[in-house]
């Protein structure tokens, strides 16, 4: 539910419209007491890596905030949707890349933008 | 550094092809060794008022994010987001085990792989100058010890876990550090934001 209304970076629908992101490709389990392991798959629309990045560190930064739980995340694009795939995979669960990214105000902008909920 | 007490940058070392993790300055010798997300380690010497670098470490898997010395120096340990702690050794050429060496820079082998008890990305080790145990910070909240078992050899090191702390933190343990004059005493550190200490003692059998 957290990750559905995130919209596209390019586009003006939400990350579920377009089927970037869907209920089967979250994965929940449990590692510990009261602490669960978050993995997402995502499949991007297009096979352009600044948007495969941009789309993972949005999910990133909005179940970080959202999630009312402890938790680890894995955030990966489906195999086989993309050529660089290994590349992003490694980018987006770096978190001193993710925080450094952040830190970045133009992509802060666009990930908050991705992230809010409308009112 | 000038009268002034400035800084003066002396040199830029730019081998690794991406972000640089970490860099250490090895305990006795003019040496440095770097950690990158390309993978690899690197190692430094100063030549003619430059630095070059000597040795390129290869084998982990994925990012390497910290290394350690031990007091010797002839040993480095390094950690990766592969989940596994490398032990590498120095060769130095006309050694007795006949291991090569180009030139005469020492060559560095991976003698020891520690896989299986990190569950998460290793973001920091150190390597205890006083007693040489090995401590580790880990993405799983959890600090581990190791130490060298009995059946160690010199060029087969073998390390056993002797402490395990699941969750020392409420999340990543990103760096650890032993107390330079107090044995088995740690210090750790995690993105929930505090520092704790603790104090670690050798079982009896390892």
């Amino acid at each position: 539910d957290i990750i559905r209304t995130i919209r596209d970076p390019e586009k003006p629908n939400t990350l579920e419209e377009l089927e970037v992101v869907t209920e089967s490709c979250v994965e929940v389990n449990e590692i510990g007491e009261d602490e669960y392991l978050v993995i997402i798959r995502f499949t991007p629309t297009v096979p352009h890596c600044s948007l495969a990045t941009l789309i993972g560190l949005c999910l990133r930064i909005k179940l970080q905030r959202c999630l009312p739980f402890r938790h680890k995340l894995e955030i990966y694009i489906s195999e086989g949707t993309h050529s660089t795939e290994e590349d992003i995979n490694k980018q987006i669960n770096d978190k001193e890349r993710v925080a450094a990214a952040m830190e970045n105000p133009n992509l802060r902008e666009i990930v908050e933008q991705c992230v809010t909920e409308p009112d | 550094v000038d009268e002034e007490e400035e800084y003066e940058c002396v040199s830029v070392l730019n081998s690794h092809t991406q972000d640089v993790k970490h860099v250490v300055w090895h305990p006795n010798q003019e040496l440095l060794a770097s950690a990158s997300y390309d993978d690899t380690v690197k190692l430094y010497r100063e030549e003619e008022d430059d630095w070059v670098c000597c040795a390129t470490l290869e084998g982990h898997e994925s990012t390497v994010w910290s290394l350690a010395f031990d007091r010797s120096g002839e040993r480095l340990a390094s950690c990766s987001d592969d989940k596994t702690v490398r032990i590498w050794q120095q060769y130095k050429p006309g050694n007795e085990e006949g291991v090569a060496c180009s030139g005469t820079d020492p060559t560095w082998k991976c003698v020891c792989n520690l896989s299986g008890y990190h569950t998460r990305t290793i973001y920091d080790v150190a390597w205890c100058h006083l007693t040489g145990a090995l401590a580790t910070a880990c993405g799983d909240d959890a600090i581990r010890v190791f130490e060298e078992s009995a059946s160690s050899t010199p060029q087969q090191p073998t390390f056993s876990l002797t402490a395990h702390v699941p969750r020392a933190h409420s999340q990543d343990v990103n760096c650890v550090a032993w107390n330079p004059k107090e044995p088995g005493l740690l210090a750790s550190c995690s993105d929930d934001g505090e520092i704790a200490f603790w104090k670690y003692q050798r079982p009896e059998v390892c």
